[in-house]
């Protein structure tokens, strides 16, 4: 582990630093929810590859790195720099710079009670009191430890009972270039009401270059018989390290779907969480990870069914070239008292290159013994046959793969529901995959003939 | 000059010949039919054509509207004219049938120096071409072939044609496991397609189409060689007497193998 703990120090100067001057501070409760996550961060250190759940991500990169926590809001964007990650429709934009809330940027109307966390901690802290922390286990993951520690701003979203918000929320989140290696933990928590229905996306962007860590934690609430769309987009450049957590609690018929979108970054790591707490719950799990040149994507689901009657779906494709490493890691528990729990998995990948590589992991854990849990994965390349079928109709080999990899892709685009969101991200899945195909040239001669595809499957 | 103009063609597949020496030479106006037993090399002369890479030639040359045709590209060969309806259509989950005809049809028309077409102006050609082939708009929507029963697989070939305008249509065993109903209709889409300014290549192994579609030449493929032309009524013969007789004969006027 000496590795892994090998800037401590360097994490306790910016912790002690951060203690002085951290909203909220003088609230017992809050200081000891920091502190106790810190101390459990220095007690763990950063995750190995020994670690199970870290088996096919080795972090040593991030802890060999001595991130420092930017200076109070030096760096300050222009509107114009950010108008090329605006979501057209978007009903309010919450704007981050290196994790402190930009004011200026942002555009919340009286419609939306929406803040950054900061502003609520220091406003009314009794509105974050019993929520904040409570969801999120800090002995789950480090790195949920280390953001909990220093938990201060990120956005704050309160729908309340009945009101349904027609557009999105967008949260952006964007890291800068700075004289030394830059980290921002991003705190969000998105609380609905019963009854309420709403789409947040929240969506990670670094300018420029050299190595930035944005470890980002939400904690999202799901009330009874609320309808959410959640969309994590994260599209950092190649030095980027991005760690995501997403809890999600659901109450009684809360039907809550989960869309990320990876496009790019040199480290990610995904983490969704969902507790289907209240009966009859229903969870959408959707994903779609592109990864090219040496960029390594890991996504980690840790579904829980902890009521009867509860229902999962977890569809996750990867699409990976050059040198890229995807990982799924799909863990499905049901508990005992989840009774009828009908939970399904499935992973699909494309793998462009010969090097690209990706490691595909279900694990099922069941407590309870009337059940239906399915799992399944594939791994693939472009078909010869359909890439011919398209160039013998006209359309040029670059276009032809363009083509079959937007199809691959809009199997996760056809599980969001219509809208500004999901027109937004269609997007940006457009243009990333339309300058994947452009790069990627035609095959070399020798190379190998295609393979089939392999496929796996389990009914559990 | 011909439209198609095939001289003393070898392929071979993984190592194995294929074709040993095709000659053929299809003007514009006109309907051949190769016929042959299985494995005489009919669908890979089909393919060749269309440029499927995984065919190599060894020797010959194809000459298309008097150009190299075994210099070009799958796609430079759709854009010079040439459509192969499949004798197994590919399925495309996630692109629908009408983007990827319209995407088709506005590469050949880019390539050719003319604006590509909207989809104001796309409709309603297509919705005749639909008709033509007895097909319902809304299958257009779903994705190319999926889901579809092998009949309506083999019209939404002869629908691409249709669309398309080929100066040279290759019918590749279209025929192969369609019902009646499903023939007819498919031969009533090609007949339509006859024209002075167009050529088919239609290679089927049963002769049953060819009561619908009557071509000008029939030539026999044994053995990667044509062993006989000759007009519609080879055909027929054909049908009468099976493909047997054919093969004997052709054996023995065979150069003795090495």
């Amino acid at each position: 582990m000496t590795t892994a703990i090998e800037n401590l120090a360097s994490y306790l100067d910016s912790f002690t630093a951060f203690e002085k001057r951290a909203a909220g501070q003088d609230l017992p409760w809050l200081r000891k929810l920091r502190a106790d996550a810190f101390a459990r961060f220095c007690e763990t250190g950063f995750p190995t590859t020994r670690d199970e759940d870290w088996r096919f991500t080795n972090v040593a990169a991030i802890a060999r790195t001595r991130f420092q926590l930017p200076p109070m809001r030096t760096v300050r964007l222009a509107t114009p720099e950010i108008a090329p990650l605006r979501l057209p429709g978007a009903g309010a934009r919450l704007v981050f710079v290196n994790g402190q809330f930009a004011e200026e940027l942002s555009q919340i109307p009286a419609t939306v009670n929406a803040s950054s966390l900061k502003q609520k901690i220091a406003n009314s802290p009794e509105a974050v009191r019993g929520v904040l922390g409570h969801y999120l286990e800090i002995e789950r993951d480090p790195f949920t430890a280390l953001n909990t520690a220093f938990a201060e701003d990120g956005a704050y979203l309160h729908v309340r009972r009945g009101t349904v918000l027609e557009a999105p929320v967008h949260l952006i989140f964007i890291s800068t270039e700075s004289d030394q290696p830059a980290m921002s933990h991003p705190r969000n928590l998105l609380v609905f009401d019963d009854e309420s229905e709403a789409t947040i996306v929240e969506e990670y962007f670094s300018l420029g270059s050299g190595p930035v860590l944005s470890n980002g934690a939400t904690e999202l609430i799901a009330g009874e018989n609320t309808t959410v769309s959640h969309y994590m987009v994260e599209r950092e450049h190649g030095e980027a390290f991005n760690i995501s957590t997403l809890r999600i609690q659901q109450g009684r018929s809360a039907n809550v779907a989960s869309h990320s979108l990876l496009l790019g970054g040199g480290l990610v790591r995904n983490n969704v969480h969902p507790v289907l707490a209240g009966e009859g719950g229903e969870c959408l799990i959707n994903g779609l990870f592109v990864g090219h040149g040496r960029e390594h994507l890991d996504n980690y689901m840790y579904v829980e069914h902890a009521s009867p009657h509860s229902s999962s779906r977890q569809f996750y494709n990867g699409i990976l070239d050059g040198q890229a490493h995807g990982v799924f890691h799909g863990r499905i528990v049901v508990h005992k008292e989840a009774q009828k729990t009908d939970a399904k998995q499935t992973n699909r990948n494309l793998l462009l290159s010969d090097d690209a590589q990706i490691d595909t992991k279900p694990q099922l854990e069941i407590y309870a013994d009337d059940v239906k849990c399915t799992h399944g994965a594939t791994i693939g390349q472009i078909e010869e046959n359909a890439l011919f079928y398209l160039r013998s109709r006209g359309i040029d080999e670059a276009a032809a793969r363009r083509l079959l990899l937007l199809a691959f892709a809009s199997e996760c685009v056809q599980r969001m529901r219509a809208g500004a969101a999901r027109a937004h991200v269609e997007q940006l899945i457009h243009d990333y995959l339309l300058s994947l195909a452009q790069a990627h040239g035609p095959r070399s001669e020798g190379q190998e003939p295609v393979e089939g595809e392999r496929s796996l499957e389990e009914v559990g | 000059m011909s439209l198609l103009e095939i001289k003393n063609l070898h392929v071979t597949v993984a190592g194995q010949e294929i074709l040993k020496g095709i000659d053929l030479a299809i003007n514009s106006g006109e309907v051949h039919s190769i016929m042959g037993p299985n494995g005489s090399g009919k669908s890979t002369l089909a393919q060749v054509l269309a440029r499927r890479e995984t065919y190599q030639v060894t020797r010959g040359e194809v000459l298309f509207d008097g150009k190299d045709l075994l210099a070009m590209k799958p796609e430079e060969a759709a854009c010079e004219g040439i459509f192969m309806a499949f004798q197994y259509p590919v399925e495309i989950p996630g692109i629908s049938n009408t983007y990827f005809l319209r995407s088709a049809l506005n590469a050949i028309r880019k390539y050719h120096g003319q604006d590509e077409m909207d989809a104001m102006d796309f409709l309603p050609m297509f919705r005749e071409k639909l008709k033509l082939l007895d097909m319902e708009e809304k299958l257009m929507n779903r994705s190319v072939n999926e889901g579809f029963s092998g009949g309506e697989k083999k019209r939404n070939e002869i629908l691409q044609m249709a669309v398309l305008e080929p100066k040279l249509a290759i019918l590749d065993e279209t025929d192969s496991g369609l019902d009646i109903d499903a023939l007819r209709i498919v031969a009533k889409g090609v007949t339509a397609m006859r024209s002075p300014e167009r050529g088919m290549l239609v290679v089927t192994h049963y002769q049953r189409l060819l009561n619908y579609i009557v071509p000008d030449f029939v030539h026999v493929l044994v053995d990667g060689r044509i062993v006989r032309s000759g007009g519609a009524e080879l055909a027929l013969e054909l049908e009468e007497k099976g493909y047997g007789w054919i093969e004997n004969e052709a054996r023995q006027s065979a150069p003795a193998s090495v």
